[in-house]
Order: C-alpha cells, then sequence, then structure tokens
C-alpha cells in the first residue's frame, strides 16, 4: 500500500479504475488549481452552454489558495483547502470529464456517486504540509480569472505531488473506513 | 519608569509574524516524534514523517509551513513601570503585521463578514493586552488558521452536568470534527470565568508548550483522560485513520459564577505556530 503510484496526466479511465483507497499515488505533469469563487464561475459557464476557459476532459482540480510566491519559487506554500465546499459544483464538473480531485476531507454523498457514474477519483494531500507541497511544482500559469488573486486558476506543471487515494470508482471512502479500523472502545461509561 | 518607543514594537510583531510562520516549535516536532513511536497505522506515520520533513524545508527555505497563514493573534503583557511613546500602540501593531505579512510573502487572509472582500494587509490583528508587574514588554504572535478556529466551540453548559459532561463534550467536539481541522491537533480547553473569558483561558492554553505538565495535578489528571478518550476515536492524523487524533489536551480553569459551567474548546491543528520576544 505505501509504494507509490506513477500517474501522467490527464488521466483515463483506466488510470483511474485500478487506484483502490489508501493508495500513495505520484501525480507528474499538468493539474488545474480552483477554489470556491472559481469552481462557481465554470459551473455557471456550464449551466450556460459556455465553454469553459480551459480543457477540462481527463484533467485533475486541486483546491487550493496558496501564499505569493518567493522569487525563485513557481508557487508560494500550497497545501490543500477543505474540499466539501466545493461538493455543490464538483458534479458537473465531472460529467465534462474532470477525471481527478486533490483537496482534504470527506465529500458529500451526491459527489461520491457521481464519482462512480463518470469514472473520477478524489486524492487527499496533506493538510498544513503547504512548503513541501510547494516544491513539487515545477512552473505555474495563471490561464483564468486574474481578479480572483490567490483564487484565480492556475495551470501547475507538478512533478511527484505526493497524494493519497481517498474516494475510489467503486464508492469506497478512506475517511470512514479508515476510523472504523482504528476506532477503539472508551475506558470511562461517561461516554 | 522606562519608556518604549513603539516603533520597536512594530519592529518585534513584523519579525515574529515571519518567524512564527517558517519555524514550528521544538515541542511539537518531539511531539510528532513520540506519535510517529505510537502510531500504528502506517499510512498514519507516513503522514507524521511528511509532517516534520514539511517543518524542516519550511525552516530550511523560510517559506510558509502552511498557506494559511491565519488571522494575526497578539499577546502582550505590558509592565506597569512602561511608558510608550512614539504613536498608537495598537496602529504601531497593524503596521507590524503590514510588513510582516508583506515581507514573508504571507498570505492575506482577513476580509469584511459579510461581502467577503479582503482587507489587502491581514490588518485588523487580534490584540490581548494584560498590564503585569515590571517594566518590560512581551510580546508573542500566534497566527491562527481558519480550518481549526472553525471547529471550536464555546457553551454554556448546566452546572449538574459536571465533569463527566465537560469531558463528553470535547470528545464529541473533535469527533464531529474528523478531518476538518487537519489532525493531529491539539484541543485548547477554557473552563470557568465567563462567555468571552472561557474562549480566551483556551486560547492561551495553546500557548502551553506540548510535552509539559499540567500544573494543577487535577487538571493535569484529567487532560491525560480526554487525550486518552479522544485517541480511541481513531480519526488519525489527516481523519484517515489511526491512533493520533490530538497530540495533547490542554486545560486553563478559573472560578465562574453560581449559576454557570462555561466550557470553550479551541481547537488547534499541527502547526502549533507561536513565537515571542521579549522588549
Amino acid at each position: 500500500m505505501t509504494y507509490p503510484i506513477r500517474l501522467k496526466t490527464p488521466l483515463s479511465d483506466q488510470d483511474v479504475e485500478k487506484l483502490k483507497i489508501g493508495d500513495r499515488v505520484f501525480i507528474s505533469g499538468i493539474i488545474y488549481t480552483g477554489r470556491d469563487a472559481a469552481h462557481k464561475r465554470l459551473f455557471d459557464l456550464l449551466k450556460e452552454g459556455k465553454d469553459l476557459p480551459f480543457d477540462i476532459q481527463g484533467q485533475i482540480i486541486y483546491y487550493v489558495g496558496p501564499t505569493p510566491a518567493k522569487p525563485g519559487q513557481a508557487l508560494g506554500s500550497a497545501g490543500p483547502t477543505t474540499s466539501y465546499r466545493m461538493d455543490a459544483y464538483s458534479p458537473t464538473l465531472m460529467a465534462r470529464g474532470l477525471k481527478g480531485m486533490i483537496g482534504k476531507g470527506m465529500r458529500s454523498d451526491a459527489v461520491k456517486e457521481a464519482m462512480k457514474k463518470h469514472k473520477v477519483v478524489y486524492f487527499a494531500a496533506t493538510g498544513g504540509a503547504g512548503a513541501l507541497l510547494a516544491k513539487r511544482v515545477k512552473k505555474a500559469e495563471v490561464v483564468a480569472y486574474e481578479d480572483l488573486g490567490p483564487e484565480a486558476i492556475q495551470k501547475l506543471e507538478v512533478e511527484d505531488l505526493p497524494v493519497i487515494v481517498v474516494n475510489d470508482v467503486r464508492g469506497n471512502d478512506l475517511y470512514v473506513e479508515g476510523m472504523k479500523k482504528y476506532r477503539t472502545s472508551p475506558v470511562s461509561p461517561a461516554y | 519608569m522606562r519608556e518604549v518607543n513603539v516603533r520597536l514594537i512594530t519592529e518585534k510583531v513584523r519579525n515574529l509574524c515571519m518567524e512564527a510562520n517558517t519555524d514550528l516549535g521544538e515541542d511539537v516536532l518531539q511531539a510528532f516524534d513520540r506519535a510517529i513511536e505510537k502510531e500504528e497505522s502506517p499510512l498514519g506515520v507516513e503522514i507524521l514523517k511528511e509532517l516534520k520533513e514539511n517543518a524542516r524545508i519550511a525552516k530550511e527555505e523560510k517559506v510558509p509551513i502552511c498557506q494559511d497563514t491565519g488571522f494575526a493573534v497578539i499577546f502582550l503583557e505590558i509592565g506597569q513601570e512602561v511608558h510608550l511613546v512614539g504613536g498608537d500602540l495598537r496602529e504601531a501593531i497593524f503596521e507590524g503585521v503590514r510588513q510582516g505579512y508583506r515581507d514573508g510573502y504571507l498570505r492575506n487572509s482577513v476580509c469584511h463578514p459579510f461581502t467577503r472582500a479582503n482587507t489587502g494587509d491581514n490588518t485588523p490583528a487580534i490584540i490581548h493586552t494584560d498590564i503585569v508587574p515590571g517594566e518590560k514588554v512581551k510580546i508573542q504572535v500566534a497566527p491562527k488558521g481558519g480550518g481549526s478556529e472553525n471547529m471550536s466551540r464555546v457553551v454554556m453548559l448546566t452546572p449538574s452536568d459536571g465533569v463527566d459532561g465537560m469531558k463528553r463534550f470535547v470528545v464529541q467536539r473533535v469527533k464531529e470534527s474528523g478531518s476538518n481541522p487537519c489532525p493531529p491537533t491539539i484541543v485548547g480547553v477554557g473552563i470557568g470565568g465567563t462567555f468571552e473569558e472561557a474562549a480566551l483561558l483556551a486560547k492561551k492554553s495553546l500557548l502551553r508548550p506540548l510535552g509539559s505538565k499540567n500544573p494543577d495535578p487535577e487538571l493535569d489528571r484529567l487532560e491525560a483522560e480526554i487525550l486518552q478518550e479522544i485517541n480511541r476515536l481513531g480519526i488519525g492524523p489527516q481523519g484517515l485513520g489511526g491512533r493520533t487524533t490530538s497530540l495533547a489536551v490542554h486545560i486553563r480553569m478559573m472560578p465562574c459564577h453560581i449559576a454557570s459551567f462555561p466550557l470553550a474548546v479551541n481547537i488547534q491543528c499541527h502547526a502549533q505556530r507561536h513565537k515571542e520576544a521579549v522588549i
């Protein structure tokens, strides 16, 4: 379980079908950033039947709002933000070809159902490992919504970005399975 | 009577904002090591090691530990013999935060509650001031991220809820928080006082070094019991399962009203950031 599976974007159905919850994955290639405000705009575009500012087929979106880059850095500290805030928008993006999402925290049942239906995988990056994750970003370029500042959509070129599979295409959830496995009964009758 | 120019305070606050965001305390790193020894989940151990490595990179390269560089929370202890000159203290502190967040390439994370428009410079800051005997000025900067803060609560328990009720509430809070506050967490508990004082006690309890004992033997025992219960939940590092859900529980308590039993739980993520300086 702990040996890393190396994946290169864009992802295909075959790429995601072989992933199991708990798999350690190193992602390389292009990924796109996006969080609250950008998701709302992308969602509205799709609802209006318009094109997205980038080709989403096979792509991965990383939920992140980084610190400003220091001279010499491609991107500032870049750990994940909590994913559930994007739940309302994700199924629509998945229907359009989004193949992977990176964030942290449990997703809704609707999102998990959409992942099964459209064959999409949800990865967790380690919350708070902002400096370590930033080092895996080789290039960063704003491709949409510059006015949103840290919330702009950026195209990142990453090399061996370390993530863990949390939701696979079969509906399994590591947040649920993990806690079940390591929970022990309480000491005191107070609980 | 000793004069201290507030420009000195601006300079210290600037430096402390930057240092707190890049240099994780030795006590936290040692707490990670103790957790690695005891953690039974292989994935949990990997995550703890990743957090240690992250802290090393942040310190060496002077980049923020986490992208959420927090709301600036400042604790001041001003000696009674000190006369502050050279300007408005509050403004001097805000200027220190402004400079620190600019020069340290930190993120501006403060906005209007309704419109969500960013204030652009990470001010205002929160300032807690105590006047103490002496002629020194002690400044502690403890930037607080939003994720863990959102999982915190203040509750007015009923006196009849008792110690068991207090323990139940704290454990339940950690359980309901799940992966949201980036476990492993440090749980600050404030008991007694009034509604707002309980919250401040909880926040201040987070400043105590990890691994230190509570000077009150009863509270020390309660801290250990609650921590043990929390770590039975199985939430683990990053909520992915394991025995290390929290690294410590710290309690501060003071007397309260005869009709009340105030309780505050301030959750802190593993990036427990605080630095201090004395003028």
